[in-house]
C-alpha cells in the first residue's frame, strides 16, 4: 500500500500494462509530453511506435482506435478533455458502439478512449463537462469513473483488459486526489460498485468525483447520528443495480450525487431502476442532487455555486429524513 | 494472348477473371434493386452498377489481411474482395444466414475474416476507420495496406482532410480511393463541391492521381502504384476514380423525390461509359476471349445470383428472441 496521486496511479497502470503485452498502443494530443501527468515518459519506456502524439484531429482519432482495434491492437485513445470527445463523437457513438453487433460479433474493439471530466477548475462550458450519459445512452461503449486513485489503477487495467469499448473519464485536476493505492497489479471487475462509507439510515449513491464530496457529507452526518450507505458504483455501464437495489431495500430512502446535468443525468437511470424495482421499500421520494441545466461557468463563485457539494448533499439527506442540522439525533 | 497496358499483361483468364468479378456485381445489383423495387427488401438499397471497375481494379490486386472498408454503397467492394454472394444477399433480405446474421442489413456488410471491415452507413466514416487499421498493418510490419472506399460526397467530410495529414506525416500505408459518380446523394458534384478532390492531398505532400474510374485497366495500374507505396513505406494516395452512378442515390428514390436532379439524357449519355460493355469489348478485340466464352460467364454469373436469392428466400428471419445482445458485448 502507498499513497499515490490518481494521476500517478494511472500512469503506473499504462506503464506496467504496455511493458506486458505489445499489443497495446497509446495515442492522443500531446500525450508525449502529458497534459496532465498520466502518459508523461511512457513513449521512452515503450518507444514512439506505440505512443504517439496526435494532430489535433479527434475526428479521424476516434476512429483511426476502431481500425487499429479491429486490427487486432488494444487501442489507448486518450482525448485529453471529455468536451473533444463531442468532436470524435460519431467514430464512438456510430462505430465503436455498435461494429460489433451490427456484424453479429465477427469482431470486439478493445478501445481505451480517456478524459478528464468534469467542473471545478474554472476551465468553463467547453472543458467542464460531465458526459458520461451520453456514453450510458449509446448501448455498446462501457463507462468507468474512477473516484480514488485505487480505483483509477484497477479500472483502468481493467479496460485495457476488457475485449469492448470503455469511455474511463477521470475526476482529475481537482487537487486533494491522492490516495491509498495497494501494491501489485489491483484490478476491479468493471460492473462491481464499493460500498465506501456504511450506514442504515440512507442510501446514497455517488458517481465519479461526487464521491469525495459524499464522503465529506456522510461522516458529518454519521457525527448527528445519520447513517449514510454511501455507493460508489465505480461504473455506469455495466451498473451494479444489485448492490444499489440491496441497500437501498434496507434503508429505504435513496439520494444520488451526480456531476451531469439533472435533465438525464446517470442520476435519473439510477432513480428510475429504484423505482421501478423496488418501489415497495421506499419510504421517501428518491432525490437527485445534480447539476443544473445550464452551462459550467468560468467565474469561481459561479461554477462553485452549481456543482453538488458536501453541504447541498448534507441538505438534501436532511431534509429527506427531516433532520434539519443542529436538531437532536 | 495478352492483354497489355503500359506495363501490365494479362493473362487470358485474368482478363475473363476481371471481368467475371465485375458482371457478378452487377447482376447481383440488378437482382437487388429489382427486389427492392418489388417491396421484397426491408430496408434501403444503393446501388453499385457503373462503378464496378474501381472495385474490381483495385481488389483484384489485394491479400485477405489487406483491409478494405466500404460505404453505404457497398455491395461491390464486399464481393470484389472476395464476399459470398450468398451470405450478402441472405443478408439484404435480412435473413438468418446473412453475412451479419440479419443484424446489419445492405449498409453494413462485412466480413472480418477476409479484410472487408465493412460498409457503412455514415458518409466518410470509413476513412479513419482505415486509416486506423493501416496503423496496425505498419506496427505488423507484415506489408499489409488498408484501402478507404468513398464518394465525392464523402470526400467533402473533415475527417480526409485529417487523415491525409496524419497519414503522410506517419507514412501509414493507406490508399484514399474517391469514386467520384458524380453526386452526393442528391446533389450534382458542382453544386456542393469546389475543385478537384485529388488536389486536396497536394498540400498535404501526399501522393495522388485522378484517372478514368470506367477503364479497368487503369484502375489496376493506379492501383498497383499505389500499393507497392503503400507496402514500400511510403505513404498514402489519394485517387480520384471518375466513374458515374447509374442509378439514383437509393432505389426507389423517384417514388418519394418531388423533383429530378440529373436528366435522362445526361444518364444516357454518360451510360454509353459503362465499364463493363467496355471491358468485353477490349477483351474481344485482343482475341483474348470469344462471346461464346463471355455469354458463359453471365451464364453461371446469373445462375450464381439465382441460387443466392434462392438460398435467402429459404432462409429463417433471425428469431424475434435472439436481440444479438451477445453481440453488444464481448
Amino acid at each position: 500500500m502507498a499513497k499515490k496521486r490518481m494521476i500517478q496511479a494511472i500512469n503506473e497502470t499504462l506503464d506496467s500494462e504496455m511493458a506486458k503485452d505489445p499489443k497495446i498502443v497509446l495515442f492522443g494530443e500531446d500525450v508525449e509530453i502529458s497534459l496532465f501527468g498520466d502518459t508523461v515518459g511512457l513513449k521512452d519506456r515503450h518507444g514512439a511506435h506505440r505512443v504517439r502524439n496526435m494532430p489535433i484531429s479527434e475526428t479521424v482519432m476516434s476512429g483511426m482506435a476502431v481500425g487499429a482495434a479491429a486490427a487486432g491492437y488494444k487501442v489507448v485513445c486518450h482525448m485529453m478533455f471529455g468536451n473533444f470527445m463531442y468532436t470524435g463523437f460519431d467514430s464512438i457513438a456510430n462505430q465503436a458502439s455498435k461494429l460489433r453487433y451490427m456484424t453479429a460479433g465477427q469482431i470486439s474493439l478493445p478501445i481505451v478512449y480517456m478524459s478528464v471530466f468534469g467542473g471545478g477548475r474554472s476551465a468553463a462550458a467547453q472543458h467542464s463537462d460531465a458526459m458520461h450519459p451520453m456514453f450510458m445512452n449509446l448501448g455498446g461503449i462501457k463507462v468507468a469513473l474512477p473516484a480514488t486513485p485505487a480505483d483509477a489503477a484497477g479500472l483502468l487495467r481493467a479496460s485495457i483488459h476488457d475485449p469492448n469499448p470503455v469511455v474511463f473519464l477521470q475526476a482529475a485536476g481537482r487537487g486533494g486526489e491522492s490516495g491509498d493505492v495497494p501494491d501489485g497489479e489491483v484490478i476491479f471487475e468493471l460492473g462491481k460498485a464499493s460500498t465506501v462509507h456504511d450506514g442504515d439510515d440512507i442510501t446514497m449513491v455517488a458517481i465519479g468525483a461526487m464521491v469525495r464530496p459524499a464522503l465529506r457529507a456522510a461522516k458529518q452526518l454519521a457525527e448527528d447520528g445519520i447513517g449514510v450507505d454511501l455507493i460508489d458504483p465505480r461504473t455506469m455501464v455495466p451498473l451494479d443495480t444489485d448492490a444499489i437495489l440491496s441497500s437501498v431495500r434496507r434503508t429505504g430512502r435513496l439520494v444520488v450525487v451526480d456531476e451531469a446535468r439533472d435533465l438525464c443525468s446517470a442520476a435519473s437511470h439510477v432513480a428510475a431502476v429504484c423505482a421501478d424495482q423496488c418501489f415497495e421499500a421506499l419510504k421517501a421520494p428518491i432525490k437527485r442532487v445534480t447539476v443544473p441545466d445550464v452551462a459550467i461557468p468560468y467565474s469561481p463563485p459561479l461554477e462553485k455555486a452549481l456543482l453538488p457539494n458536501e453541504g447541498s448533499i448534507s441538505a438534501t439527506v436532511r431534509d429527506l429524513l427531516k433532520k434539519p442540522a443542529g436538531a437532536e439525533a | 494472348m495478352t492483354s497489355s497496358g503500359a506495363d501490365t499483361n494479362f493473362s487470358n483468364e485474368q482478363m475473363l477473371g476481371f471481368y467475371r468479378d465485375m458482371l457478378r456485381i452487377r447482376r447481383v445489383e440488378e437482382q437487388l434493386g429489382k427486389d427492392s423495387l418489388a417491396g421484397n427488401l426491408p430496408g434501403a438499397v444503393h446501388l453499385y452498377i457503373g462503378q464496378e471497375a474501381v472495385g474490381v481494379g483495385i481488389c483484384s490486386q489485394l491479400r485477405d489481411d489487406d483491409w478494405i472498408a466500404s460505404n453505404h454503397r457497398g455491395h461491390g467492394h464486399f464481393l470484389a474482395k472476395g464476399g459470398d454472394t450468398r451470405l450478402l444477399v441472405a443478408e439484404v433480405y435480412g435473413r438468418r444466414t446473412g453475412i451479419c446474421r440479419g443484424h446489419g442489413g445492405s449498409m453494413h456488410v462485412a466480413d472480418f475474416s477476409k479484410g472487408i471491415i465493412g460498409a457503412n452507413g455514415i458518409v466518410g466514416a470509413g476513412i479513419s476507420i482505415t486509416t486506423g487499421a493501416a496503423w496496425a498493418a505498419q506496427l505488423d510490419g507484415n506489408g499489409a495496406v488498408g484501402v478507404a472506399f468513398f464518394g465525392d460526397g464523402a470526400a467533402n467530410q473533415g475527417v480526409l482532410c485529417e487523415a491525409l495529414n496524419v497519414s503522410t506525416l506517419w507514412k501509414l500505408p493507406v490508399i484514399f480511393v474517391c469514386e467520384n459518380n458524380g453526386f452526393s446523394e442528391f446533389s450534382p458534384y458542382s453544386t456542393v463541391t469546389s475543385g478537384s478532390i485529388a488536389d486536396r492531398a497536394k498540400p498535404y505532400g501526399a501522393a495522388h492521381e485522378t484517372i478514368d474510374g470506367n477503364d479497368l485497366i487503369e484502375v489496376w495500374q493506379c492501383a498497383a502504384r499505389a500499393i507497392k507505396r503503400a507496402r514500400d513505406g511510403e505513404g498514402p494516395t489519394l485517387i480520384e476514380a471518375r466513374t458515374y452512378r447509374h442509378s439514383g442515390h437509393v432505389v426507389g428514390e423517384h417514388t418519394f423525390l418531388s423533383g429530378t436532379y440529373r436528366s435522362e439524357e445526361e444518364v444516357e449519355q454518360k451510360k454509353a461509359g459503362d465499364p463493363i460493355p467496355a471491358f468485353a469489348k477490349r477483351i474481344l478485340e485482343a482475341g483474348q476471349a470469344s462471346q461464346a466464352d463471355l455469354d458463359r460467364i453471365d451464364a453461371e454469373i446469373t445462375a450464381e445470383v439465382a441460387e443466392a436469392v434462392a438460398f435467402a428466400e429459404e432462409s429463417p428471419y433471425p428469431d424475434p428472441a435472439d436481440q444479438g445482445a451477445g453481440y453488444m458485448f464481448a
